[in-house]
């Protein structure tokens, strides 16, 4: 019997070498120690024996049992992390030149600059507008003194429609209504005027590279007790070295404008030179026109409802266009609406 | 407008100061300077004044000349001219040799086999005049061999304005207003100009003069006998030249000089012609010969000047060819006059006519400055040609004055406007300087504005500020920030939900956003088979194929799809932007802000199209309110519209956009082998939908019940109502999990989710509901499958 049970445990030992995948271990496990298996065999066979031989063989039998089972469970952890070993040298490595394709929406490059423009303005406090653009002759015109025989009511810059209402040929149609929607709670709590609203504007005049007949403009205004052109001058220096991520400089030219008085041509340091040399980019002047400001007239105060002896306030334009064509080196203007998917899915994202 | 600062500086002394910074400073403090400023004569040197000896034929050339010249030297020079104009004892302007006239330095050269030593010169080549038909002829007395430029103002800084900043300022239209400027800037005294006493005529006749319409403000005139000199001086020409304009002859010179000098457009008629001068407007339309020869149509409310009834030249804007001066006129008549710059402005318009006249009179011009002119001008004459006279009184009536502007303010006021301190004496020297009358009394002042400023320029004690802070300088500004209260910035939801929207259809759905025009391009809509559809019209469209403002943004973004069908075979394309979808009763523009979304896809499969759409919209409205959408069918509106399929967009009951397919007549004539489908949404109305909140369940800690149930039909709306019908709380989820369709067969598979939050459902309790619903659908004839 002892051979017979030294016979077996050699037996398994060379058959466990040979299983190489789980089945075959399974088929091993019930060939010794399933109900018909061998080791369990020999247990039936122990009824011929004395009751001490029971005993020892017994014993050694369970403890077969048990070398069996243990190293069956080793020989079965074996064959998973061979098999664990065997997929990772399976694993090819990946090209990564091999271009990605993953479909990926755009932004028009306006929405981009406003954004980032109205992100800016907000974190100064100041609200954003939204405004239609047919508008009255009186909230393009009148409401902001532009009077009556000004050139820029002229039929050949604004568009008009029939019913006598036109396109907004400029953001400061939206000026009244900004200064009666807050005047109130500037009045009576003292919150200060502080809006932006930017905006598509018409002018009828023929487009080229440089001139388009629609286009974004970004008026802002902000009104309170004591507004000055110092307030002006560094709100806008401040207001511009965020938007172009740079310490700029800023300078004033009085400007012409009917609903700023003084009113001014902003200029700001040219971004390729920084202003001390001058190159092609800024005409070699150092300086790059940039936006329209002033403070805002007493007449346009008063039309909207604010006593201009009481307070003051700056505004200014900002040409979104503008901005994103020199923002992302577009040169022609006419790309912006041109529809065009090769031009405009370039403008992915730009946070 | 161009300014010579010879000119300037007749009447501020700049010496010692560096002009070209002045300059600058005259750009940031007044009016923007064009970048290129011109330094005039810098090109030319070595250029003498010679005398024309003798003249011989080149023997073989026909235009050749053999001269020799006299430049004050020893010897005589040799020189081959190739000038007709050449005589013996002509003075000319002489380049030597080492001379220099831009690259060219002059050399001893062989020229038709004889050496030249030195060239005769054309006043265009030494860049003082446009005249290149002969060597330039010196009339005026000199020492032979003079440098030229020690005889004639040729070195001079020429700068250019940019007459759009000038557009407020009438004053400045004048190289003495702009002078004013340069002296308020420099803190220099401004000189007064040099005028003619007119008192000393006051006992002559008067023109016979009358204004008989109110859009002649001032007419002023004198006339004069008795000119003799017919071509202006040099100096006289040359800064013409210098500001852009053409030499013509001594009288019309004299005129345009007075008005690039002081701003007055002038006229000089033939006595003759004006007998009795009328300003006045015509009752009827006829036709009229300006001095440049053209005819021009004027009409009703264009101002003339008559002698009588017959017109002699468009008020403000050009004189006629019929009252020009001729060579036999013998008097002739000054006018010196103002006018209402809007009808000056308005009559240039529907004339295409703009004049340096009209131009200065549509600002606006002093009226006081009529009178100063014809005094000046009477001045200049008598230096030039001191033999003329003046035959009449000054004529002058005034049938306007603008109101004189006086305004008070406080040192406060400047201090609140400004943000800075600038001290009273600041504030007083700044304005003296520029004309205005300053009395003080403490802190309070009161201002006088000065004729020229009051015409329109400064009405306001804002338009004071200006004038105090330009010349104090932007620059020397102390900036600071301002203060105010914290308040809480609230965004609008029209502008939130927008932004959302673009988020979610660029970042989920890959769409692209295209801009567009408000207006229909006619041509383009043609061409894909889309009527023009709006409610209104531009009024001046200059293009025909734009003048229809759009009623729905579909038709735009089919053209866009059509340009774009190269770019990939799938592609979404979508716009917020606006419409006119309607009129008020008042006749204003019902305006909408419209999100338009339109897919394209290669191939067939309308539905899935269709349906990843209609996806997208109930994403959006579940995304940004947190409601489900419903579509209720509709019908077709317009011809790009298929009449299947086309739904309204609800979301709580609320209409608020379409979603549809293309009409395949359209379809095709963009993509025959492609499906297109588009919604449009109103963001304002959308905007309008309060969102609801996000409603939070906890999940069940039992586990539920799935039963699938398919059924033979191709309708899931009666399935869903069965469901509906049975009012099963435990229903948590339907979820249609599969769709068969054949040409015999159709089916549709849904999943049942049962679940309830306080036990374990048993399968008999479920059973019963789904037996309850197969039998109501069996009642409409739908089965069960299999």
């Amino acid at each position: 019997m002892k051979e017979k049970l030294e016979q077996l445990k050699a037996k398994l030992a060379s058959e466990l070498n040979a299983a190489v995948d789980a089945q075959a271990l399974e088929n091993l496990r019930v060939g010794y120690l399933g109900k018909k298996g061998s080791i369990t065999g020999l247990l039936k066979e122990m009824k011929n024996l004395s009751n001490e031989e029971k005993k020892n063989f017994g014993m050694m039998v369970n403890e077969l049992k048990q070398q069996a089972a243990e190293s069956i469970a080793k020989r079965s952890q074996e064959l998973k992390e061979l098999e664990i070993k065997k997929e990772i040298e399976l694993m090819p490595e990946f090209d990564l030149t091999i271009p990605t394709k993953d479909d990926r929406g755009s932004y028009h490059p306006i929405t981009l600059v406003q954004r980032e423009c109205e992100r800016i303005f907000t974190t100064m406090g100041f609200n954003v507008e939204d405004y239609p653009e047919v508008v009255t002759d009186y909230e393009c015109f009148e409401a902001v003194n532009v009077p009556k025989n000004h050139p820029a009511r002229d039929m050949q810059d604004t568009y008009y429609l029939e019913n006598g209402e036109l396109l907004k040929s400029q953001t400061s149609a939206a000026q009244n209504a900004i200064l009666r929607k807050y005047g109130p709670q500037l009045k009576e709590k003292g919150m200060p005027i502080r809006a932006i609203f930017p905006g598509r504007c018409f002018r009828n005049e023929a487009t080229d590279a440089t001139h388009e007949n629609t286009f974004f403009q970004m008026e802002g205004v902000m009104v309170d007790k004591n507004i000055s052109i110092s307030n002006l001058i560094y709100f806008m220096k401040t207001m511009l070295s965020e938007v172009f991520q740079k310490d700029i400089k800023v300078r004033l030219r009085p400007g012409f404008f009917p609903f700023v008085e003084p009113g001014f041509e902003l200029d700001i340091s040219c971004l390729i030179c920084g202003g001390d040399e001058g190159c092609p980019s800024c005409n070699h002047s150092g300086w790059l026109e940039l936006c329209p400001c002033g403070m805002i007239h007493p007449e346009v105060l008063k039309e909207g409802g604010i006593d201009p002896e009481e307070y003051t306030g700056f505004a200014f334009g900002l040409g979104l266009t503008r901005l994103a064509m020199m923002k992302y080196g577009i040169k022609d203007i006419r790309d912006l609406n041109s529809g065009s998917l090769k031009v405009m899915s370039q403008f992915t994202d730009d946070k | 407008m161009f300014l010579s600062m010879n000119w300037i500086k007749d009447f501020v002394d700049l010496s010692g100061l560096d002009e070209l910074s002045l300059i600058n400073q005259f750009s940031l403090s007044t009016a923007e300077v064009e970048n290129d400023i011109q330094f005039k004569g810098k090109d030319i040197s070595g250029i003498v004044v010679a005398e024309i000896k003798s003249v011989e034929n080149h023997p073989e050339s026909k235009k050749l000349h053999l001269l020799k010249v006299d430049i004050g030297a020893d010897e005589l020079i040799d020189v081959v001219c190739g000038a007709p104009n050449v005589r013996v004892g002509m003075k000319t302007a002489f380049a030597k040799v080492g001379a220099k006239i831009g690259e060219i330095e002059i050399a001893p050269r062989p020229l038709a086999g004889y050496m030249s030593h030195g060239m005769c010169c054309s006043e265009k080549e030494i860049g003082i005049s446009d005249d290149h038909s002969g060597i330039m002829e010196i009339t005026d007395d000199v020492v032979l061999g003079t440098d030229i430029k020690d005889i004639y103002a040729i070195d001079d800084i020429v700068f250019e304005v940019d007459n759009k900043s000038l557009t407020n300022r009438p004053d400045l239209w004048s190289h003495y207003g702009i002078a004013r400027e340069f002296a308020a800037i420099a803190k220099r005294p401004l000189k007064a100009l040099d005028l003619a006493d007119l008192s000393v005529y006051e006992s002559l006749p008067k023109v016979d003069m009358k204004i008989e319409d109110p859009l002649c403000q001032r007419y002023s005139c004198l006339q004069f006998e008795n000119i003799s000199r017919n071509i202006a001086p040099v100096d006289m020409r040359i800064r013409l030249f210098y500001c852009g304009m053409r030499a013509i002859n001594f009288l019309a010179d004299m005129t345009n000089y007075l008005m690039l000098e002081m701003g007055q457009p002038m006229h000089a008629f033939d006595s003759r012609k004006v007998e009795n001068i009328r300003i006045k407007r015509f009752d009827h339309d006829f036709t009229f010969q300006t001095l440049d020869g053209v005819e021009r149509k004027i009409d009703t409310d264009t101002l003339m000047i008559c002698n009588g009834d017959t017109p002699v030249a468009i008020a403000g804007i050009m004189g006629g060819l019929d009252s020009e001066i001729v060579e036999d006129t013998h008097t002739l008549t000054l006018e010196s006059a103002t006018f209402d710059a809007t009808s000056i402005r308005k009559s240039t318009v529907r004339l295409s006519h703009r004049t340096d006249a009209s131009m200065r009179y549509e600002k606006s011009l002093d009226p006081e400055l009529t009178v100063a002119a014809i005094a000046r001008f009477v001045y200049l004459l008598k230096q030039y040609d001191d033999g003329i006279k003046v035959v009449s009184a000054l004529t002058d009536e005034i049938a306007y004055q603008y109101p004189e502007v006086t305004l008070s303010f406080d040192k406060a006021y400047v201090d609140r406007y400004t943000g800075i301190e600038i001290d009273n004496d600041t504030i007083v020297s700044t304005l003296e300087r520029l004309g205005f009358t300053v009395s003080v009394s403490g802190d309070d002042f009161t201002v006088n504005v000065p004729s020229w400023r009051a015409t329109k320029d400064v009405t306001i004690k804002a338009d004071i500020i200006e004038e105090i802070t330009r010349i104090y300088g932007y620059d020397n500004f102390e900036i600071h920030t301002a203060t105010a209260p914290l308040f809480p910035t609230r965004p609008e939801p029209c502008k939130k939900d927008e932004d959302n929207i673009k988020d979610i259809l660029v970042k989920r759905y890959a769409l692209h956003e295209l801009h567009s025009y408000v207006w229909n391009y006619a041509d383009e809509l043609k061409e894909i088979g889309i009527a023009n559809i709006g409610e209104i019209k531009l009024m001046n469209a200059t293009n025909p194929n734009i003048e229809t403002i759009r009623k729905t943004m579909i038709p735009t973004q089919l053209c866009q799809v059509k340009s774009n069908i190269g770019y990939a075979p799938e592609f979404g394309i979508f716009e917020v932007g606006r419409v006119v979808s309607g009129m008020t009763d008042d006749n204003l523009c019902i305006e909408n802000k419209i999100l338009g979304i339109t897919l394209y896809k290669k191939g067939m499969n309308v539905r899935e199209l269709y349906f990843k759409l209609k996806g997208i919209i109930e994403v959006l409205a579940d995304e940004l309110k947190h409601k489900p959408v419903s579509f209720e069918k509709i019908e077709a509106q317009y011809d790009y519209e298929h009449p299947t399929n086309l739904n309204a967009i609800l979301i709580g009951g609320k209409v608020i956009g379409k979603i549809g397919i293309v009409h395949p007549v359209v379809g095709k004539k963009i993509d025959k082998r492609a499906s297109i489908v588009f919604a449009e949404l109103d963001v304002d109305k959308f905007a309008e939908i309060a969102n609801n909140s996000i409603v939070y369940s906890e999940p069940s800690k039992f586990p539920g019940i799935d039963v699938d149930l398919s059924f033979l039909t191709s309708k899931f709306a009666p399935i869903k109502k069965a469901i509906e019908n049975a009012g099963c709380e435990l229903i948590k989820a339907v979820e249609v999990i599969d769709i068969y369709e054949d040409a015999d067969n159709s089916s549709i598979a849904v999943r049942l989710t049962f679940i309830d939050n306080t036990r374990t459902l048993k399968r008999e309790e479920v059973t019963a509901v789904t037996d309850g619903i197969v039998a109501e659908l069996e009642k409409d004839g739908i089965r069960l499958k299999g």
